[in-house]
């Protein structure tokens, strides 16, 4: 796996020329489904795992899921992007969960 | 049109662009050069052609957490250069070191008034991470840079791969490429053009296979355009044997720097050894150059005392907190990865491996040969940060002050010489490149660049030192590479595309085939090991001065490869191996 989209929470950026994913993929991944105007990945193994999606969709649809050979079901890993900074909901695969706040710029 | 492409090449759309300077690949180097051209010379057009979109493109995608070339209090340009020339085994171009070390807290502080958040001490000096390195709260830069680039007002061609430069009587008037989503093909012309495209990935077989061979550390999507268009030129080019390798984590290859120095880890084996303080004392122990820090623990695995580990079991709570944010910072799926399987660093040590070899001239040296300038050999053509060749230890830092010498000299440049004469030969390339670059969207048939980059990375691997071989070679090893990789390239007029995106990724592998023929020849003619790990030569085991004392350069020349010896210079005084 890589990145998974929630067809639910996400609007296919409504309004905008392009999607924040679409348009932020380094390796232009990211794709619009003519049918449901949503985005989806061309090729999951051609993901680098960056997560400069998640952290660029402002309804917070999307998720990095690490490739099942590398990492076991299932953590999360979560950021909210605020005005100069952002916060990291870390949920690991007990449930545990850790919260952590980062600058961005000053 | 057919499926989204052209059914013939009628129907492509040409756009054709002038401008004062041209920049190729908005990262690093690329977006810094923008706006200090700008800078310095409002009145110029300056263009980035950038295959991503700048905003997060390269390296620099996902953040970082440290300045890794800085020169802290009570340090000079010139212990810089004396610290980089021992990490390099005594063989480097100080006169590029150091006039990158001269402008490195320029570049850094300049960044930093743009909004970098730099961490501080109470008296509000930088925190140091080591001789060298400050830490950043980093996750930002890229958008930072970028978003500085356009506010100077250069013009930025997002989604462009540039495939080939434009050559007119021996001078470099622009480059051509293509729309990766658009499909339109780009000619842009240009008074002087800096190059700055990140080095090069997906060259070897990488670490992981199948759904996780992405999960690289170099940005797979840098795939050595930078690199190609100069080879295809006949520019110069310096030390493609000494390959980059880097020593990671294990499975996801996240950066060790950050546990090493930030955190005090150390390296022990198996059997609980700091195998490199007792094997490797005498070469620096922990401190030793780079290259033996990835040959040490390489030796280990291979004579059986793997696994490998940096020992975090040391760290407190609150320090395995910050070590979190650290890499949050810059490789948020290590955190993920530790967090799915249920792994603590303070229970267990780290497992680390070494990775695929990269050409990445920011860390090792290969790249275009270039003068204090960064002028290339190529007229008007300049290059900055992991595209050129001869200073290692450049990072984010250095790339940046590459990036800003090169738009400096690139605009005396254009001010002195201004445009030349439009020539028919313009028109001429045109016709064949445009032939070159859609030919795989016409073929029903063929190989797909999944394939043929398999291919590439297994033939590299097992023959020219790839990670299943402990990285080494041998000159029967390396003329069978040589031989699969001359047939390859005869091979790439099959490839086949079924959209545009597929098209880049055809480009993407037949210039890394490209670079592969200059890596081979490179490490077939260096008849030491200068290197070990990055190049290590089994049938030249041995540093030799006497006779490898100097850089292997080549060049083609009508199609074919010529190697070339330049001198080394010293320029910093001292013993070459002490740092
Ligand atoms: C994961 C990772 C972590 C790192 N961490 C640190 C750190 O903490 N501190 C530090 O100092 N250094 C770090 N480095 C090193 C540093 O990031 C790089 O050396 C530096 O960013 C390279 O800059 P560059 O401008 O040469 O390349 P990049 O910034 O990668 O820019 C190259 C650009 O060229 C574009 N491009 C490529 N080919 C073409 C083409 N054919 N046509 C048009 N555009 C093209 C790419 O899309 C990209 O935008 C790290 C590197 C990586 C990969």
């Amino acid at each position: 796996m890589s990145v998974k989209i929630d067809p639910l929470l996400c609007n296919g950026c409504q309004g905008q020329d392009e999607a924040n994913c679409v348009k932020l993929c380094p390796g232009d991944l990211l794709m619009i489904d003519q049918e449901t105007g949503k985005p989806h990945i061309r090729n999951e193994a051609d993901c680098w795992d960056c997560m400069v999606c998640v952290k660029g969709c402002p309804l917070e649809a999307i998720e990095t899921v690490l490739p099942y050979q590398l990492a076991s079901y299932k953590a999360t890993l979560k950021p909210r992007v605020l005005d100069g900074k952002i916060i990291w909901h870390l949920r690991d695969a007990r449930g545990n969960e850790e919260t952590y706040e980062l600058k961005t710029s000053s | 049109m057919r499926g989204g492409v052209f059914a013939d090449m009628s129907e492509i759309k040409i756009e054709k662009l002038e401008t004062d300077l041209l920049i190729i690949g908005g990262g690093t180097a690329g977006c810094l050069a923008a706006v200090r051209a700008k800078r310095e010379a409002a009145e110029l057009d300056v263009v980035i052609a950038e295959k991503a979109h700048i905003e997060r493109s390269g390296c620099l995608a996902a953040g970082m957490n440290a300045i890794n070339a800085y020169i802290n209090p009570g340090e000079t340009p010139e212990s810089f250069v004396s610290y980089v020339r021992a990490d390099a085994m005594g063989l480097l171009r100080e006169d590029l070191v150091l006039s990158m070390a001269k402008r490195l807290n320029e570049v850094v502080q300049e960044v930093e008034s743009w909004g970098l958040p730099i961490e501080k001490d109470e008296r509000g000096n930088y925190l140091s991470r080591g001789r060298w390195n400050i830490k950043i709260s980093g996750e930002s830069l890229k958008p930072i840079i970028a978003g500085r680039a356009i506010d100077s007002g250069a013009r930025v061609l997002n989604r462009v791969m540039i495939t080939k430069l434009l050559l007119e009587e021996g001078r470099v008037t622009g480059a051509m490429g293509f729309g990766v989503r658009s499909g339109i093909f780009y000619l842009i012309k240009a008074k002087a053009v800096i190059v700055a495209t990140g080095g090069a990935a997906g060259i070897y077989r990488p670490n992981n296979s199948g759904s996780s061979h992405h999960k690289m550390w170099y940005s797979p999507f840098n795939t050595g355009g930078g690199y190609a268009i100069g080879i295809r030129a006949g520019a110069e080019m310096t030390s493609f044997e000494m390959r980059f390798i880097a020593l990671r984590t294990k499975d996801v290859i996240a950066p060790t720097g950050t546990l090493a120095l930030g955190f005090g880890a150390k390296q022990v084996n198996s059997l609980g050894e700091r195998f490199m303080a007792t094997r490797y004392s005498h070469l620096g122990a922990e401190g030793a150059p780079t290259p033996l820090r990835v040959f040490g623990p390489t030796q280990e695995v291979k004579e059986g005392r793997g696994p490998i580990f940096l020992d975090t079991t040391h760290l407190k709570e609150e320090e395995l907190r910050e070590l979190k944010k650290s890499y949050l910072n810059m490789y948020p799926e290590l955190i993920l990865s530790w967090a799915a399987n249920g792994f603590d660093p303070r229970e267990r040590p780290i497992e680390i491996q070494g990775t695929e070899p990269y050409l990445v001239g920011g860390h090792t040296q290969s790249g275009y040969w270039i003068s204090e300038k960064r002028e290339t050999t190529l007229e008007g053509l300049y290059a900055a940060g992991d595209v050129a060749g001869g200073a290692p230890y450049k990072f984010v830092s250095g790339c940046w002050a590459e990036g800003v010498i090169a738009a400096e000299n690139a605009v005396d440049y254009i001010r002195e010489t201004g445009s030349t004469e439009e020539s028919a030969e313009s028109n001429d390339c045109l016709f064949t490149e445009m032939l070159r670059v859609y030919a795989p969207l016409h073929r029903d048939d063929g190989v797909s660049p999944p394939e043929m980059e398999e291919r590439l990375q297994k033939v590299m691997d097992e023959y020219a030192g790839g990670v299943s071989r402990y990285y080494e070679m041998n000159e029967h090893e390396l003329l069978l590479a040589l031989n699969q990789i001359k047939h390859l390239q005869t091979q790439t007029r099959h490839l086949r595309a079924e959209d545009f995106h597929r098209l880049m990724n055809c480009h993407e592998v037949i210039d890394r085939i490209d670079i592969a023929e200059v890596l081979l020849n490179h490490l077939l003619y260096r008849k030491e090991t200068r290197w070990p790990a990055y190049q290590s030569r089994v049938d030249y085991p041995y540093c030799n001065d006497r006779d490898w004392l100097k850089f292997v350069n080549s060049k083609r020349v009508n199609d074919r490869l010529e190697i070339l010896e330049r001198p080394y210079r010293q320029v910093v005084g001292g013993d070459r191996y002490v740092p």
